[in-house]
């Protein structure tokens, strides 16, 4: 699998009270074409950041060093033509609440095929055609009415499906999917999630899947990375995030969420708080709430390790391997 | 007597006037819904939006008025209006209420000690000492150290905000606690530190919770007893453990099998999703109904 998407080393400062603080720190990794890649973290670790630098959707006043390259071309170093065509065939972005990105004095069949007819350049009626094929495939009943009706007529599962049809409506490469299913109740999350899943895998598209939920986008994803302050922790195939996590932080995020088929008697919560790039200390950023770290850790950031089967930025990983994954040893 | 629930709910119905088509109907949010809880157990509301989960809160704490039906907390009737400010205090010491979103529910020119100062005194006849005092051991109670107690909401983590809410509902010490998805707004590490905490206040006090959430991991952590809840109506009730272990109805399984873990197939579920939407129209998703 030839890679799609390469993200190499990129760093993002943003302007904060007069400085530039760092939002993201040192993150790379590489997307294949067809592959589905889990981007998972707490709030303010920078998994939405690492989206918007891809999408060059930075705030202003960003910015972003290192290199973002999208079939082998360079995207940081796009003109407005080849930024216009990027985001015209290239990549598409899914948000969470789809009410705050769709207009909503424009009915939802001319919010679809805008973009087909200005930049697509074809005719209302073959763009109406296609729209409603979509639908249809996201699974909507009598399209042809949905495409008459305003977007307060539709429900937010309903409305998520239609920005989910938006999003390949342009034949994209790489779909970014930001919490696309965090809005949606569980039931209408697992149809979103069906149908996404579906449609990527036929299309041979690939996506940057972003969520703070580990098992949903171990579900779904081939592999998952996992950030935190800022910096991309762990990254391995989702499989094995449960039973080998490469990194304390992963290990205590799936020992700290309750369970569905057990009662624990209490959580092993992480003390302390997520901490925000710039707040992060010297070393290891999880360092200070790190059940494992010691004087060492505190020293210099770690490098990102490779290992057999993914890449962690634990310095003591060697050691610790094999011994973080113990809840599930717990309950059997 | 040892045996009276401290929370009672017999036949509630709640319906909202609408216009349809041109038509004023009523809309159902909650249908003919029974059930009852014992002091220092707890019970969880479970469902989806627009389930009615939320406005049973409501008519619980009396942010809404009931169509039919009784609410009886420890015996006493709460579905007639309160007589008097001395009348509604008395029910805020039976019954507080958490909210989800820590960040609309403290007033950000109020710090914390104030907060719960205010509410000390408004369920107590301590004198000033006192009420430092009980500030004091509310903030220890919930984890909150002395910098942050003089702190105003800004300066405070959404974690330590859920505290703070937490530490002002408990002043007025209710018997019940309703925690209404009071922990679906936190990241995955406070929300366990959160839930421990409820755990050890529930120790402490004997507090009554009633948790209204769509996370049935929470709800299994949290609670003895469940109901799920599906468009104003309860279609099953039980021990948390039986109804999620061996859930007996189809919806109840539907939204067990949603939760993602690993093996997890979205397709099956949204498969099933269909059969029984097509089985019974009447349990057809709400989006085909719009």
């Amino acid at each position: 699998m030839s890679a799609l998407l390469e993200v190499d080393g990129v760093t993002v400062t943003l302007p904060v009270a007069g400085m530039q603080q760092p939002v993201l720190r040192d993150i790379s990794f590489t997307l294949g074409q067809g592959e589905a890649l889990g981007l998972v973290g707490e709030s303010g670790s920078g998994k939405s950041m690492t989206a918007r630098a891809i999408g060059r959707l930075l705030p202003p006043g960003a910015q972003c060093e290192g290199r973002i390259s999208f079939d082998g071309d360079d995207v940081l170093a796009f003109d407005r033509n080849a930024l216009r065509r990027y985001r015209t065939n290239g990549v598409a972005m899914i948000f969470q609440d789809p009410r705050a990105s769709i207009n909503p004095v424009r009915r939802v069949g001319d919010f679809l095929t805008e973009a087909l007819c200005t930049n697509g350049g074809l005719k209302q009626d073959v763009a109406n055609d296609r729209a409603a094929d979509l639908l249809d495939a996201v699974g909507i009943d009598d399209p042809r009415r949905r495409m008459r009706q305003y977007p307060h007529q539709l429900s937010g599962g309903m409305l998520q499906r239609v920005m989910i049809a938006a999003a390949l409506l342009i034949d994209p490469r790489l779909i970014l999917a930001d919490e696309p299913t965090t809005a949606l109740d569980v039931t209408t999350q697992a149809e979103v999630m069906a149908i996404l899943d579906t449609l990527r895998r036929e299309r041979g598209v690939s996506m940057l899947f972003i969520t703070h939920d580990l098992e949903l986008a171990a579900a779904v994803c081939d592999r998952t990375a996992v950030m935190y302050a800022g910096s991309l922790v762990e990254e391995q195939r989702s499989l094995n995030l449960d039973s080998d996590p490469l990194h304390p932080y992963t290990a205590a995020l799936v020992q700290a969420r309750p369970d569905i088929t057990f009662t624990h008697d209490r959580l092993l919560a992480i003390p302390g708080r997520p901490l925000s790039a710039f707040e992060a200390p010297a070393g290891c950023a999880f360092g200070p709430r790190c059940p494992h770290s010691e004087p060492a850790c505190a020293e210099a950031v770690p490098p990102l390790l490779t290992v057999d089967t993914g890449r962690s930025r634990c310095r003591r990983l060697p050691q610790l391997r094999g011994t973080m994954g113990q809840k599930s040893a717990e309950w059997l | 007597m040892t045996d009276t629930p401290i929370l009672e709910v017999v036949g509630l119905r709640k319906t909202y006037p609408v216009t349809q088509d041109g038509q004023r109907t009523d809309f159902v949010a909650v249908d003919d819904v029974s059930f009852s809880v014992q002091q220092g157990s707890s019970l969880a509301i479970v469902g989806e939006s627009g389930s009615g989960k939320s406005t049973i809160a409501k008519l619980l704490v009396g942010l809404e008025r009931v169509t039919a039906g009784t609410i009886l907390i420890d015996g006493q009737d709460r579905t007639a209006k309160p007589r008097g400010a001395r009348a509604r205090r008395q029910r805020g010491s039976d019954i507080q209420i958490v909210f989800q979103d820590p960040y609309t529910s403290l007033d950000r020119r109020q710090t914390v000690e104030a907060a719960l100062a205010e509410a000390v005194r408004l369920h107590s006849n301590l004198n000033r000492d006192q009420v430092a005092r009980r500030v004091t051991e509310l903030a220890e109670m919930v984890g909150l150290d002395q910098r942050q107690a003089e702190a105003r909401p800004i300066a405070l983590s959404g974690g330590q905000r859920q505290r703070v809410a937490i530490a002002r509902a408990l002043a007025a010490e209710p018997r019940v606690l309703i925690l209404d998805e009071s922990v679906a707004a936190l990241d995955v590490s406070i929300q366990a530190q959160i839930l421990n905490l409820l755990a050890d206040i529930r120790e402490a006090t004997g507090v009554t919770y009633l948790l209204i959430s769509h996370d049935l991991a929470v709800v299994r952590q949290l609670t003895r007893d469940a109901i799920v809840m599906r468009r104003g109506l309860v279609v099953e009730a039980g021990s948390t453990v039986s109804v999620l272990d061996h859930p007996q109805e189809a919806y109840t399984r539907r939204l067990r099998d949603s939760v993602p873990r690993p093996g997890w197939d979205p397709h099956q579920i949204s498969r099933e999703g269909a059969i029984a939407t097509a089985d019974n129209p009447n349990t057809a998703t709400k989006e085909s109904h719009r």
